[in-house]
């Protein structure tokens, strides 16, 4: 076991768990200021799902020893064997525990769920959203986590896109085209909200959202430079990548839309860091600096386009996911067939063959093709038997009050935090005060 | 004694607000709304989409004077909100019946 090694996994782990808070401001501002807080709370809830999972079985289903392409199997259920001190498994050597090694990757397990709930914000029912992460992460991300990041093992298969040479260093496909396939499914299945193309539904509280997209930008040194597994040049390298291609893509998203609107955004600013960071993810320990920014300009610049199509073909993929994260991620991992520098799976511009192009191109057609399909018949299977959406009245007054009894802010001096106001009787004191009447 | 009601554009509110202090009006209560008259809103541009916005933000002020200050109050507020372009605001005037300070139980003129 190398203690360095071990020392920036444990951190890059804690960062990476930091994305989702910070991905939960990123949407919760994004949002009207009546579902700040379901919007904060469909995040945070797949982090308690999630850890739950992956100990009974995500874990073993991801990175157990089965000799399937498929998935890992269930032999590792329960993290039984986890008296493994060191990992010799998934490629190559690794000198950090296996335990280490399964938390960082459970950070990544927690964000890709918790990334689709800004597609239905505002009109999903809180509890057919945790069935729904319930189910899409055991059908589809613990499965895909398979395919793309395991190398397999002196026992274990390589996941199959893994074994056919598919480069993906921290999870553009398995993460954001993943999440992103999913969130646009889901977007058909909820159908528009109310007022939709009408009202401009903007963002209630865009310092929120600077916020939010600060704590994502810290978090996903350790996504990206963390995924080396260990604290060496690899790290350093997608280290220095993440951080040209995010500055880079929110030059590009602000310069598009200052052409195409007239006013450089705070929304466009923190939305075209995310697509850098989005795009860069698959791409950041293959590519040159100036890899990264050229794919960086070209993240923010395509997403800040792909954003307006949700207009032209009518879906209400509500913060974006699509725009930005499938578009981004496809955009990044298929940019390596170009940008790859990597030894033996060089792109077509540093003297490589079709192959790279063939396999980035193969990768996403499958993870985003399975993800969608999956997602929408289990979005389906929800909506026609507990139903995923809120009535039109509960979604017209906020889903925060229907589904949780809060309100996000409570600034007047008169208020209660529930929306009703300081010396309305509640039906349990206006109770108390009858029967004081009739003690009387 | 009658009430003036003035619906005009925020970033007129403070001159207002200060020539009327000048001409001797002792309080006033203000509140932010939102509205529209003959310019119907407008359309505004947002993340590459189009929107009709049909309430422009206007700030309301509301004073009790006595009837011989009307017409001046009015002219001073018509004067200084007046920027000639369109969405300039309206002011109107209602009768009030009576007036008590909550303090001291003064009524009427007195309690202005």
């Amino acid at each position: 076991m190398d203690t360095g090694d071990t020392a920036w996994v444990l951190a890059s782990s804690a960062l990476v768990l930091l994305m989702t808070p910070g991905l939960a401001f990123f949407y919760g501002g994004m949002v009207r200021s009546k579902s700040v807080l379901n919007m904060l709370m469909m995040n945070f809830v797949t982090i308690g799902i999630v850890t739950l999972l992956w100990v009974l079985y995500g874990f073993s289903v991801a990175f157990g020893d089965a000799r399937s392409g498929l998935w890992g199997g269930l032999d590792w259920a329960g993290m039984k064997h986890m008296t493994t001190i060191e990992t010799t498994f998934n490629g190559s050597e690794y000198h950090i525990p296996l335990l280490v090694f399964a938390a960082f990757q459970l950070m990544f397990a927690v964000i890709t769920p918790a990334l689709v709930s800004g597609a239905i914000a505002d009109r999903a029912k809180f509890g057919a959203w945790m069935l729904f992460v319930v189910l899409w992460v055991s059908i589809v991300y613990f499965p895909v986590a398979h395919w793309v990041f395991d190398f397999g093992g002196p026992k274990g298969e390589p996941g199959w896109l893994a074994g056919k040479g598919v480069l993906d260093f921290a999870g553009g496909t398995a993460v954001h085209v993943n999440a992103g396939a999913a969130g646009l499914a889901l977007a058909l299945v909820l159908g528009r909200r109310i007022g939709w193309k009408k009202d401009p539904m903007r963002p209630h509280n865009l310092t929120l959202v600077m916020l939010g997209a600060g704590l994502l930008w810290f978090g996903w040194f350790g996504f990206n430079a963390g995924s080396a597994l260990g604290a060496n040049a690899l790290a350093g390298q997608a280290f220095f990548t993440t951080m040209v291609a995010t500055a880079t893509a929110m030059l590009g998203w602000l310069v598009v839309e200052r052409i195409r609107d007239g006013h450089f955004t705070s929304l466009g600013a923190a939305s075209g860091a995310v697509a850098g960071l989005v795009a860069i993810t698959p791409a950041c320990a293959f590519v040159t600096p100036v890899g990264a920014v050229i794919l960086g300009l070209l993240a923010g610049a395509v997403c800040a386009l792909a954003v307006g199509l949700k207009w032209r073909l009518g879906f209400d993929d509500a913060l974006d996911v699509v725009g930005v994260h499938l578009v981004g991620g496809a955009l990044g991992a298929i940019s390596l067939g170009f940008l790859s520098v990597y030894a033996g799976s060089k792109g077509l511009l540093y003297g490589g063959d079709l192959t790279v192009l063939g396999n980035q191109v193969l990768a996403v057609v499958a993870v985003g093709g399975y993800s969608f399909v999956v997602a929408y018949l289990l979005g389906k299977l929800i909506d026609m038997t507990m139903g995923f959406r809120i009535s039109r009245e509960q979604e017209v007054e906020g889903v925060d009050l229907f589904a949780h009894a809060e309100t996000g802010y409570d600034i007047h001096s008169a208020g209660t935090g529930s929306g009703a106001l300081v010396g309305s009787i509640s039906p349990v004191t206006q109770a108390h005060a009858e029967a004081r009447e009739v003690n009387a | 004694m009658k009430l003036v009601t003035a619906v005009i554009k925020p970033h007129k509110w403070e001159e207002v607000r200060e020539a009327l202090e000048t001409f001797g009006v002792t309080g006033m209560t203000v509140s932010e709304v939102s509205g529209y008259g003959r310019q119907k809103g407008h359309t505004e541009v947002y993340r590459g989409a189009e929107y009709d916005i049909a309430l422009v933000p206007k700030i309301r002020i509301e004073i009790v004077v006595e009837d011989a200050d009307v017409d001046d109050v009015l002219g001073i507020i018509v004067k200084t909100a007046q920027t000639g372009r369109i969405g300039d605001g309206k002011v109107w005037v209602q009768p009030v019946e009576s007036v008590v300070r909550v303090r001291t139980g003064d009524r009427d003129e007195a309690a202005l």
